[in-house]
């Protein structure tokens, strides 16, 4: 069996976990405290992944990053990136995908936190970024758990965004759940099942793992 | 000398009302405000502290100006010297009492203070804990001995003693008495507590409707000096009941219930809940000893 389309899966989990939680946390918590008028315009976007069939979202992210078009040429030209049939393309793609995955639990973690610890670090003198630091996302860290494993797990199982943006390219963009519907074409039903069981069990321990944690059966270990 | 003159149009579920509010404290006073809920006191507070914005107006603290729309300053709340307990508990739960505190020391601030605060406010056996293991009294000691860290010039005290039983409300009046003079802070204190008011306050103000409808020292304003004979007592409405000729007003005072029977036209202004003083000028009272 060959192992790189696990290896590329999982990378591509990592890799696009990282970034979300890097961009969530400040969105997240300008849609949690804004009082804008665009907001409910971002939660929509921002929620959107999660109703849309992901071939309408591969569709659109494959005209805008063709280099045939405006947007595409110009990445091309000035950042020398390729997002099409590239790994750089599914990470992106995959950020845009699993978006409300990282921002929902975080979001929401930050709206049931009591005003009042916001209002309190303030008035002694602490800044927004250390009342971020030390005071808010401490508080939220099982919110900030789920929302990095639902993503991990959401992308994982990501099918439909990568086959239109990605392809098939082994060792790119072909990913464990292009390799089984690969496999399955080729009526190799054996090594579909190998990738299947392995993707089965892994994302059954993590989800397993955050129920664990948020439940605080694993408090006792600590 | 604090100066504050406050103009701020607020929304409620009872229509708006405009917030307009004029007054000075002297510094190492105690003021009390006093009033319904809905009438602004809390708004006034959060104004103070900077946590909102009035539409226009100015606060002058010791002569430095916090906010003044017309010169267009408005000092951020990490800039403005004050210490805020909060009518809910605002402990971190992620730090224990003592780092509650040590959280509030600002950079190059000498630790010592955390420790002579935990000696002032008894913390000593609470230091290590953690503020979910806390009763209601314990948090808002610690609450207390936080805010006075920064040793702020302004301490405004939001009903922080509310949801407490009695026993635990006169120790917690004790020990905001005792900082209040230790620290020479001037205070501004929300309270429906009658008998707390009296105990606390060298002013008080009463809000209505976002204005001030009366102020002054609390024995002015509850007690009437000039009679010489007479008796007062503050209590809450529990429940009125309407006869043919009379009615019967049933009313709490302390933990004893006493039934008063007035005229059907002056009831009529009274309201469950509400808070009265009961006096009566020609007073033969009898006096037994218990034994």
């Amino acid at each position: 069996m060959d192992w790189n389309p696990l290896i590329l899966t999982f990378k591509l989990a990592f890799i696009t976990t990282v970034l979300l939680f890097v961009i969530s946390i400040p969105l997240s918590y300008w849609m949690a405290y804004t009082k804008s008028k665009i907001k409910p315009v971002m939660e929509t976007l921002v929620s959107m992944p999660l109703v849309l069939p992901p071939t309408v979202l591969g569709f659109y992210l494959l005209i805008a990053f063709s280099p045939s078009n405006a947007f595409g040429s110009w990445l091309d030209e000035w950042l020398g990136l390729k997002l099409v049939f590239s790994f750089e393309g599914l990470v992106i793609a995959s950020i845009i995908y699993s978006l409300p995955f990282m921002v929902h639990p975080i979001q929401s973690g930050f709206a049931n936190l009591s005003p009042t610890l916001k209002e309190a670090s303030y008035v002694l003198g602490k800044s927004k970024i250390k009342t971020l630091n030390k005071v808010l996302l401490p508080n939220i860290k099982s919110s900030l758990l789920t929302g990095i494993v639902l993503s991990f797990a959401h992308t994982v199982g990501e099918f439909g965004v990568i086959l239109m943006i990605g392809g098939n390219i082994p060792g790119k963009t072909k990913v464990a759940s292009i390799a089984i519907y690969d496999e399955v074409e080729s009526l190799n039903y054996a090594v579909a099942n190998n990738y299947s069981m392995i993707l089965f069990a892994i994302t059954f321990f993590i989800l397993l793992l955050v129920y664990l944690l948020n439940g605080g059966y694993l408090k006792k270990i600590k | 000398m604090i100066d504050i003159s406050i103009h701020k149009k607020l929304q409620s579920n009872s229509g708006t009302m405009n917030l307009d509010v004029d007054f000075h404290i002297t510094n190492g006073k105690l003021l009390t405000l006093y009033g319904k809920s809905g009438a602004g006191k809390t708004t006034i507070l959060k104004i103070i502290a900077g946590l909102l914005k009035p539409d226009r107006g100015s606060i002058i603290v010791n002569n430095k100006i916090w906010y003044d729309e017309d010169k267009k300053i408005d000092l951020r709340t990490q800039k403005r010297n004050i210490g805020f307990v909060f009518q809910e508990y605002s402990l971190f739960p992620n730090m224990s009492v003592r780092e509650n505190l040590t959280f509030a020391l600002t950079k190059g601030q000498d630790e010592k203070i955390v420790s002579d605060l935990i000696e002032i406010i008894d913390l000593g056996d609470l230091q290590n804990r953690n503020p979910d293991t806390l009763s209601g009294g314990q948090k808002q000691r610690v609450a207390l001995a936080r805010t006075l860290v920064q040793r702020p010039e302004i301490l405004l005290l939001d009903e922080p003693l509310s949801a407490l039983d009695d026993e635990m409300r006169i120790r917690l009046q004790q020990y905001v008495l005792k900082v209040h003079q230790e620290f020479n802070l001037t205070t501004i204190l929300i309270s429906h507590d009658i008998s707390e008011i009296i105990k606390m306050s060298d002013y008080l103000m009463e809000l209505d409707h976002g204005r001030i409808v009366s102020k002054g020292t609390a024995k002015d304003m509850f007690m009437n000096n000039s009679r010489k004979v007479g008796i007062e007592l503050f209590g809450e409405i529990i429940a009125i009941e309407i006869n043919k000729l009379e009615a019967k007003v049933t009313v709490l005072i302390g933990r004893d219930l006493i039934n008063v029977n007035i005229e059907l036209d002056e009831v009529k202004a009274l309201r469950t809940g509400e808070k009265i003083i009961i006096s009566s000028e020609r007073f033969d009272p009898v006096i037994k000893k218990i034994n």
